[in-house]
This record gives C-alpha cells, structure tokens and sequence, in this order.
C-alpha cells in the first residue's frame, strides 16, 4: 500500500439486520495526499456516505461490523478507542455534511459552537478562542464576523450556514477534511462560491479533502482523483482523466453518457436500464451485472456468477470489470460515441 | 428554433400573474403585517406539445407560478386563460372538469403518494373525480397507463413504499398522464431521483409528449435537465422572468447578466472543459421576497449594475424576435459560448427535438453555407452591439 497521508485499506462495513447481513461497504481501499482532493462518486446507497462516516467513527459500532484499517498520517482510526478518536475528531480530521440546517446546534449562537471547538482541543483562552473564531468566519466570507458571530443558525441562510460549517471544520487546520455532499442542498450560484471557497482553504491549510458526491460537474470542477462506488463497492478509481476521458468499468461509462449536460443537448439521453440492486441480495457475479450493457459479450454468463476483483490498469487506475482491456476500451468507445454523436449532431 | 409563438397557439397561457402570501400576526385577529412577493406579474405560456422549461434557484417563485397556473393556490391578480377561455373567475367546483386537462407532477415521490392507497388506487383516482368510465374498465386502463410508463401491471395491488424513489415517480407520472391531459405542470420531477434514474424519467416524459402532445410546464433548478428537457426556457428570479426565448438561444446567448451567472455556475462533467471556463460567482445571497430591492430585483447581486438599475424597474421586453430580456445593459459582447464551452471547442448547435426546418429547407441553407441554426449566428456575429435597446 502507498505511504500516503491519509490511507484507507480494505474498508468493510455491513450491519446486521432481520432480512440478512447488509453489506454497506465492502472492501474498499483509497488513498489521499494532503493537498489533494479525491471524490468518492455514486449514487444513493453505494456506501459512499458510510465509508465516511466509517472513517470519522460514526457508525455505531453496537448495530455495525467495521473491518479493515484506516490511517491519517499515523494514526489508525478503525481501531481506535472513543476518546482517541475525539481527540482526532475535529483536530486532525473533520467533516461537513450535506444538511447545513441539521448539522448546527439550533439552540447555541454560532460563536459559542466555534469557540467549543478550538477550547476542546487547545489551551486557549475564551477571549482568544473568539478572537480566532471571528478571524476564521471573516476567512469563510461571511460578512460583519464581529457581529454574525453572535447570530443563532436560524438568522443564517443556507449558504451561510455552510460557510459556518466549513469554518468550525477547519478552525483547528485539519489535515484532513470529508466533505459529505456539501453543496447538494444548495442553489448552484451558493454551490459555486462554497466550492470556490474550499479549494481556497485547502491551499491555505494544505488539507486532504475526501468528497463525496454524486454530481459529476463538481467533480470534474474541483478533483484530483476519483473513486466509483457501486452497491458497497469501489468498482473504479483513478485520476480525473482516467474516468473522465479513459472509463473503463461499464457503469462509469454509463454514468457519464446518461447525465443531461449544459453545454449539449440531445435527441434522448442514453440511461442505465434498471434499479440499483438490493444491498442484501447481491447478485451473485459482478454487481452491476444486471444492469450492464456488456454482461452479454462474455461467453457462458461470465459476468453473472464470477465476482470481479478491482485489478490495475495503469499505476493510477484501476477497474472492476470481468471482459478484458480490448473490450472494455471497445464498450467504453461506442457508448461514448453514441452519446457524443446525440450531443453533437448537427455539425 | 422555435417560431415566434402567434399567441393563439398557446393553449395554457398567464397574463401578469401575481402572487403574494400575506404574513399575518395574532392568533385571533389576524393583521397583515407584510407580504411575501413570490410571483410579481409574469406572463407565460405554452402551446400544445411544447414545454417550457422554468428555471431559477430555490426561493424565485417557480414552484409557486406552477401551482398559481393551475389555480391549485390562488392567484392574487392577473389572469389566466385555458384554450381561449378565461379560468381566472373560476370556483374550486367549476374548476373540477378541467383537471382531466390540467395535471401535475410533484418533486418528491415520497409524499405525493397516499401511503395507505394501492398504486391501483392511486392510478385511477383521477377516474373516480372525474367519473370516467374507459371501455374495457378502469382497471384495464389504469394497468395500461401502468405498462406504458415501465411499472409492471401486475404491482396494482401493492403500496408506493415496495417501489423505490424512480418507480415511485413514474407512479406519481402514470397518475397525471392517464386520462391524457392536455397540459402538465411538472414541479421538479427528477431532482429527487439518482443519476442513472433521472435520464430514465427525462425519457418518459418526452416520450409521453411525442405520444400524447402533452404541453409541460417544466419546472425546474437544473439548468442542464432543463436544457434537455425544453423547446422555451423562462429564467426567473425573485418572482419575475428576468429572461425568456427558445432553448438554443438562451444557452448559446444568453443576455440577462443572472442567467449567465447561473449558466457560469453549473459545473460540467468535462474535466477541460471546467478547467477553461471562467465563472461567474455571484456575491450574497438571494435578497427576502418580503423586502424587494428597489429597481431592477436582480441589482444587489448583479456584476453590471449602475445606478439606474437601482431605481427604474427594467420591463420585460422582446429585443429580438421571441427573445425577451429584461435589463438595462444586457450583456451583448459574445461572452456566452465561452461560459459553457471551452475557447477551443467549437460550438455545436443542434436543431430543436420538435421544430426541425424542413429538408429543402436545410438543403437550401447548405447549399447557401449556413448550415448553422440562427441562434447560433447572431451569437457569434457581433450585430447584437449595434441595437438600440
């Protein structure tokens, strides 16, 4: 495994439940520099979320199985006690959610929340504490820091609260920063200026930031790396290039031709046919088996009983994918065609 | 493109529709105290098989012109007229037969469905409001509706919670399309969806227009959803239309300096493309309905604002045929192509779904060397800045 800053390797996480054991995570292994932003990209119920909150201890681990190992720099986070995870949480890593509105404390002015959060974790004074809470606020782009920092949550909107948000996850210059869709519950002009405003931050703290989002503009806007998640599993990682302009793993692909664009327009749009599946009866082959276009150009229904295991390609990318690199590349190419060709018709 | 509408093509039209929620203070002597202004008189409309895509972010009064459009909440002023004959006046109960024509689609495919009704049932309520009788049964006709929008008929006895949030929404689809209205307002129906589901959903809902030339009211934030979605795009913001003109028009030259901003700010799956974009960031938030800035709503957000904007209302004012923007300066210099496509990439045009030039027409058109659509041309050709505005 890389000796990179923040290492994530063979994350598992499945709960237990009365209809069977759901495997929420399975198996997934990532890595960070400070610096530099991966993006976990999947849709609702891939597991990306819970990879997060894994990595933060916030699954609880009385209804949860947790399995694997989780590094920032030298500590290992899954099999920390609480109180070294508290002291981690906050400090060296932090998280903001999607939820701006849920995730402030609505009965604590904003200040006191920032103060609480450099005191728990520094030797500093109150005076100080706020002193540097207003300096962080004012960082964030909030305008009249010295009088917003008496301000309760509700008196803030949406975008506000998130700066709010970013603002308490960095006070204390983590190195690492999980970002849980955060700009999903905003406008796109607010999304422009919070995503403006953390690639900002994290030149200036030199942070890792995991993101986890389904919207593949944001990733493409903001980077360097990406996994797919897809029913609790990493199905392809590599640099921005190698999923957006090489996708090898045919729900990628699919991915990228389905989404509606603003710079074309086509005569239809080109979806993945079908539902995610149930996390509790897998199929028993791939997992996108189902789904996928190019499970019929493998003889013998290969792709419906053989589990592929996430395999490298190039030093930086790497796929989940039965059929072999020709045909992977050949699938890619005519769905991408086809899609372009829709978008780019007329010329 | 789409020809400038002759007004009486449109078969669902809102003449200066307002819309205001009082704010009321005491619990027993109610005082009005002050007024949300959601809708400030806009005038839409859409003509039989089209769909007008309503654009805006959360708080412009989208949603609220789409319900105020199909007297599901009141209007406060303005009319509305429905194949030639004016609805305004019109009761809760005279109302009720016009819904066969009038139907809507709703965002979240959770609570728009009744937990406790079968899908069944839910599928042909409309039937039993408007007591319709289709040969061969309700039953039958619900099943095919059921068939059509990719539900499996035999799932007419389950509950909305067996299906997930994509099933969900085409049951929500299969409601409003089954008695085949003649107009559908659609509030945000694939925001809630996954990926991979919304372009399933987009599909049926241009399928079901080319099948049954079903008009939408698209509302909706998602600037390429709608791109994907519309023939005519309305943008509004804080309860105006700020800009309005045909799909390819608005996103090749947009005017308005919001709409660019908007446009500016969707990021674009496309790597390169988001590395030489520039964007626009807009500075603050969205000002409160109940306090509107005076002069132009948009002059405490906007890059180009002079003092003018600050006093004087802009109108809402066509500057080229079916084009219609309102602002003092609006923006002209060609920055358009440059904020959704990269400098490099050469912008492509395609003709609409619908309206397609007949082939001598493109024969024509090539044979002369302009293969290349209108809107596309007058973007790139500098002759906007010699207009007089």
């Amino acid at each position: 495994m890389s000796d990179a800053y923040v290492r994530v390797e063979d994350l598992k996480v499945s709960f237990p439940t009365e209809d069977g054991l759901v495997r929420a995570v399975d198996g997934v292994s990532f890595s960070v520099e400070r610096g530099q932003t991966i993006a976990i990209v999947g849709e609702s119920g891939s597991g990306k979320s819970v990879t997060s909150q894994a990595l933060m201890g916030l699954v609880n681990k009385r209804n949860a199985r947790v399995e694997g190992r989780a590094f920032i720099g030298d500590n290992e986070l899954i099999s920390a006690s609480d109180e070294q995870l508290r002291k981690l949480r906050g400090a060296e890593m932090s998280m903001i959610f999607q939820d701006p509105f849920a995730s402030l404390h609505p009965f604590y002015r904003i200040g006191s929340q920032l103060v609480e959060t450099v005191r728990v974790h520094r030797q500093v004074s109150k005076d100080d504490a706020r002193t540097e809470a207003i300096d962080m606020l004012a960082r964030v782009g909030i305008p009249n820091p010295e009088r917003r920092i008496d301000d309760y949550p509700h008196q803030l909107s949406g975008g506000m609260r998130q700066r709010v948000m970013i603002a308490m996850a960095l006070i204390n210059g983590p190195s690492l920063l999980i970002a849980d869709e955060p700009t999903t519950a905003l406008d796109v002009t607010v999304q422009a200026q919070i995503m403006e405003l953390l690639a900002e931050l994290q030149v200036q703290y030199n942070t890792a930031i995991i993101l986890i989002t389904h919207d593949l503009g944001v990733v493409a806007d903001v980077a360097d790396e990406v996994a797919v998640m897809y029913a609790g599993r990493l199905v392809e990682r590599g640099t921005l290039n190698d999923i957006f302009y090489s996708p090898e793993m045919p729900y990628t692909v699919g991915l990228l031709s389905s989404v509606p664009r603003l710079d074309a327009v086509s005569e239809r749009l080109t979806p993945i046919k079908g539902q995610p599946p149930s996390l509790i009866n897998l199929p028993p082959g791939c997992v996108f088996q189902p789904r996928c276009a190019a499970a019929s150009w493998l003889p013998d229904n290969a792709c419906a009983s053989e589990r592929p295991e996430l395999l490298s390609v190039t030093s930086t990318h790497s796929v989940r994918c039965l059929l072999d690199k020709t045909q992977r590349d050949q699938f890619a190419a005519e769905s991408l065609a086809a899609a372009a060709g829709r978008a780019g018709g007329a010329s | 493109m789409t020809a400038p509408l002759d007004e009486q093509e449109l078969i669902l039209r809102a003449d200066n529709l307002v819309k205001h929620f009082p704010i009321t203070k005491g619990a027993i002597r109610k005082k009005t105290v002050g007024m949300v202004s959601a809708v400030n008189g806009i005038s839409i409309g859409v003509a039989h098989g089209e769909t007008l895509g309503l654009v805006g972010e959360s708080g412009c009064g989208k949603s609220t012109a789409g319900r105020s459009i199909l007297k599901l909440i009141e209007p406060t002023s303005g009319s509305l007229t429905f194949e030639g004959r004016d609805i305004t006046g019109l009761s809760r109960h005279e109302m009720v037969p016009l819904r066969r024509e009038l139907q809507m689609i709703f965002q979240d495919p959770f609570s728009s469905l009744n937990p406790r009704h079968t899908v069944g049932s839910i599928i042909s309520a409309p039937y039993q409001v408007q007591k319709i009788n289709p040969p061969g049964g309700v039953k039958k006709a619900v099943q095919e509706t059921m068939e059509r929008v990719g539900l499996n008929p035999e799932h007419y006895n389950r509950y909305p919670n067996e299906f997930s949030g994509g099933q969900r929404q085409r049951i929500g689809i299969a409601r409003a399309v089954t008695l085949q209205p003649k107009v559908v307002v659609c509030d945000e129906p694939v925001s809630a969806l996954d990926v991979s589901i919304q372009a399933q959903v987009i599909n049926l809902l241009q399928d079901l227009q080319d099948e049954f030339g079903i008009a939408y009211i698209f509302v909706a934030h998602d600037l390429s959803v709608v791109r994907q979605m519309s023939h005519r795009v309305a943008v509004m913001y804080l309860g105006s239309i700020v800009e309005m003109t045909d799909r390819d028009t608005l996103y090749a030259a947009p005017l308005h300096p919001y709409t660019h901003a908007l446009m500016s700010a969707v990021p674009v799956p496309d790597p390169q493309v988001e590395a030489t974009r520039e964007r626009i960031v807009l500075q603050g938030d969205l000002p409160s309905p109940i306090n509107l800035p005076s002069g132009c709503v948009f002059n405490t957000r906007c890059f180009r604002a002079q003092d003018r904007c600050r006093v004087e209302v802009p109108e809402l004012l066509e500057v080229t045929p079916g084009h219609k923007v309102a602002c003092f300066f609006p923006i002209t210099e060609g920055l358009g192509h440059d904020l959704i496509k990269g400098p490099d990439s050469g912008f492509v045009e395609q003709p609409t779904r619908e309206v397609q030039p007949p082939s001598e027409v493109i024969a024509d058109m090539e044979s002369s060397g302009s293969a290349r659509p209108l809107g596309a041309d007058y973007a790139r050709d500098g002759d906007y800045e010699e207009r007089d505005f």
